[in-house]
């Protein structure tokens, strides 16, 4: 029962972790690049819908949309002013970009509501279901948001596999020129892949922030960086089933650890899951094997 | 004129090695002097920029040189920090209360040293099979997940959790004044630690760090085992860390969890792109900018008063927004815009009949 409660427990914190890394690899497939700033740029568009909603009383799901939609114009932003000067340059410049994007992010967001704890209520509640005598670590609120999520995904889907849109953000992903030669918008195309993503990290933020008390931190969400990127990776940073999979498996991984191990150092074990995983298999879990260009 | 080019050309015929000996030489010298003349406030930021610049030396030439990013030298300076407290610790002689002899301090370091080396090895073996973001990303996991050991509860009795472990300061010898003192032991060490990697870099090793980094098949072609000098390029650069860590250790005088944060790992990362990646000189502008920046907020808050909010924040700002110029205008960082102004003054005078072509 315990290792159940463990595995629902771990599994519902997976899926803010498997959105997480959904945000990471629509942007790794349209431009091959890992967006290192996206834990700044949900946390910055969290911290919008929580100047909304906690300071101004404004309802819970408008602040969740206004975090939404700051999150895709952010993104779009991001891609045109930051991300296009290097993105066809050494993998290393890009990650340095957005390293800096992240670094400023935390600092703006550091000058606007300081550097203390606070918290951002959930929509609803966190008191867990009981069955008969049983609690089972699961509440109305993981509920609506295993929905959401799930909500996104197959929203996602039918973007990319049933649009014509979704038909030309592939096609441009897959291989620029000829897309371009198609009369495809390429440079639209990466945009518009930017701006979803960060509109699904800005769910994601807004999403965790309201699982514990005082999560709300310039800093709070370098946790869940490493923790979506570490799912990312397990799914191969190319498969968004994979990194939903990706981020279930490092929910349930971390929860056991916690319990059987120690719950006081989540960030040395989220370290070590991704050591190992990478170790096993440095492409990721469920990646193709590709070989290294010459 | 020709007399100095004369100079200059002899110079530049000594072997590499006595030319390092004499600029480091020289170079401590001036440092000593300058350290001599400064208040004992500046003497402990002259600490601070000294091993800031190991760390960001060691880390620009594994990025800069050997082409492996890493986001997480700041964890080397934890184990570099904590070994120098659990030594100085269980000290035979003094124990926290303070320790005899400052020669006691040679060996320890090097223990610093040489432990940071090996977990750099460690991360080493598993960096070399990893390119770009995934490497990227694992050693954010490890800035991040590393420091966070002390507060296991099993490790606390021992690294002492959240608290952290208290360091004992090395006591001046004679009549030297105790700040001016810290800031010889970092100076030292820093000069040691640019002698020993300007060597490397310029040695047999540095020309096959730069082989590997520039084509890794051709490298391998080349016959140069290129999974072993990458694991070498870390082990370095990880020892560089292990004593900037240790010195750190020394000045704050504790080795606590919360002293090295991810923000640590990023404005290395940030110092060694603004004085250009690969470059030891950009390492020694790079450390000064980031260690006199919170400083420089501060006193601008004094003048224009700023909230604490704004200024507490500034020099993340300033790490991230260099960071990003660095890419996207600079790409060869400060030392690259002097030497591309060099060049381009060399340029002129030589059109100008002023030099010897």
């Amino acid at each position: 029962m315990n290792f159940l409660n463990d595995v629902i427990y771990g599994a519902a914190n997976g899926v803010i972790y498997a959105a997480f890394a959904l945000a990471l690899v629509l942007i790794w497939r349209s431009t091959r690049i890992v967006n290192f700033s996206q834990g700044g740029m949900l946390m910055f568009t969290t911290f919008i819908g929580w100047e909304l909603v906690q300071r101004h009383g404004v309802n819970y799901w408008v602040g969740l949309a206004v975090a939404i939609i700051a999150g895709l114009l952010l993104g779009a932003i991001v891609e045109r002013l930051l991300v296009r000067p290097v993105e066809n340059g050494p993998p290393l410049n890009a990650v340095i970009v957005t390293l800096g994007l992240l670094l400023v992010l935390q600092a703006v967001a550091g000058m606007i509501w300081g550097n203390g704890l606070s918290s951002y209520a959930p929509r609803f509640s966190l008191n867990y279901y009981h069955v008969g005598h049983r609690v089972i670590l699961f509440s109305p609120d993981y509920l609506f948001i295993v929905i959401a999520v799930l909500v996104v995904l197959v929203a996602l889907f039918v973007l990319f596999q049933l649009s014509p849109l979704g038909l030309r953000m592939r096609a441009s992903a897959f291989n620029p020129e000829v897309a371009r030669l198609l009369g495809v918008r390429v440079g639209r195309m990466l945009t518009l892949g930017w701006a979803l993503a960060a509109g699904v990290g800005a769910l994601a933020g807004v999403l965790i922030a309201g699982t514990a008390p005082n999560y709300m931190n310039p800093n709070g969400f370098d946790e869940l960086l490493i923790l979506g990127f570490t799912a990312a990776v397990i799914g191969g940073l190319d498969s968004p089933v994979g990194a939903v999979v990706g981020g279930v498996i490092v929910g349930v991984a971390l929860q056991v650890l916690d319990d059987y191990v120690s719950n006081d150092i989540d960030p040395f074990f989220i370290f070590a899951l991704l050591l190992v995983i990478l170790m096993i298999r440095p492409n990721g879990i469920f990646a193709r094997r590709t070989v290294r260009r010459v | 004129m020709s007399g100095l080019a004369a100079m200059g050309r002899r110079w530049l015929r000594l072997p590499t090695l006595v030319r390092h000996l004499v600029v480091a030489l020289v170079g401590l010298g001036v440092l000593l002097a300058i350290s001599e003349a400064l208040s004992e406030y500046r003497n402990t930021q002259l600490a601070e920029i000294a091993y800031t610049v190991c760390a960001v030396a060691g880390l620009t030439l594994l990025t800069g040189l050997s082409g492996q990013i890493s986001l997480g030298n700041g964890a080397f300076m934890f184990v570099g920090a904590y070994t120098v407290a659990l030594l100085l610790k269980h000290h035979p002689f003094g124990g926290i209360t303070g320790y005899q002899s400052n020669w006691w301090l040679v060996p320890v370091l090097i223990l610093a040293v040489l432990v940071a080396a090996a977990v750099g090895g460690l991360v080493g073996v598993a960096a070399a099979r990893l390119r770009g973001p995934y490497l990227a990303g694992i050693t954010l996991a490890l800035a991040i997940g590393l420091p966070s050991l002390p507060k296991y509860q099993h490790l606390q009795s021992q690294l002492g959790g959240h608290a952290g472990i208290p360091i004992s300061a090395p006591a001046p010898p004679g009549s030297i004044d105790y700040f001016r003192w810290q800031a010889w032991i970092c100076l030292i060490a820093m000069v040691i630690t640019l002698f020993l990697l300007a060597n490397l870099a310029s040695s047999r090793v540095g020309r096959a760090f730069k082989a590997v980094r520039d084509d890794e098949i051709s490298a391998s072609l080349a016959g140069l085992p290129v999974a072993r000098i990458q694991i070498l390029a870390f082990v370095v650069s990880a020892a560089a860390a292990g004593l900037a860590g240790g010195l750190f250790g020394l000045i704050s005088l504790d080795a606590g969890p919360d002293s090295f944060p991810l923000s640590l790992s990023l404005g290395l990362l940030a110092a060694a792109v603004f004085g250009g990646l690969g470059s030891l000189p950009g390492a020694v502008y790079g450390a000064i900018l980031i260690t006199l920046l919170p400083q420089w907020a501060t006193d601008l808050s004094h003048q224009v008063s700023l909230s604490s909010k704004i200024v507490n924040n500034l020099p993340l700002l300033v790490y991230g927004a260099a960071l990003m110029l660095a890419m996207l205008a600079v790409p060869f960082g400060l030392q690259g815009l002097l030497r591309r102004g060099w060049h381009q003054v060399r340029d002129w005078r030589r059109r100008d009949g002023l030099a010897p072509g």
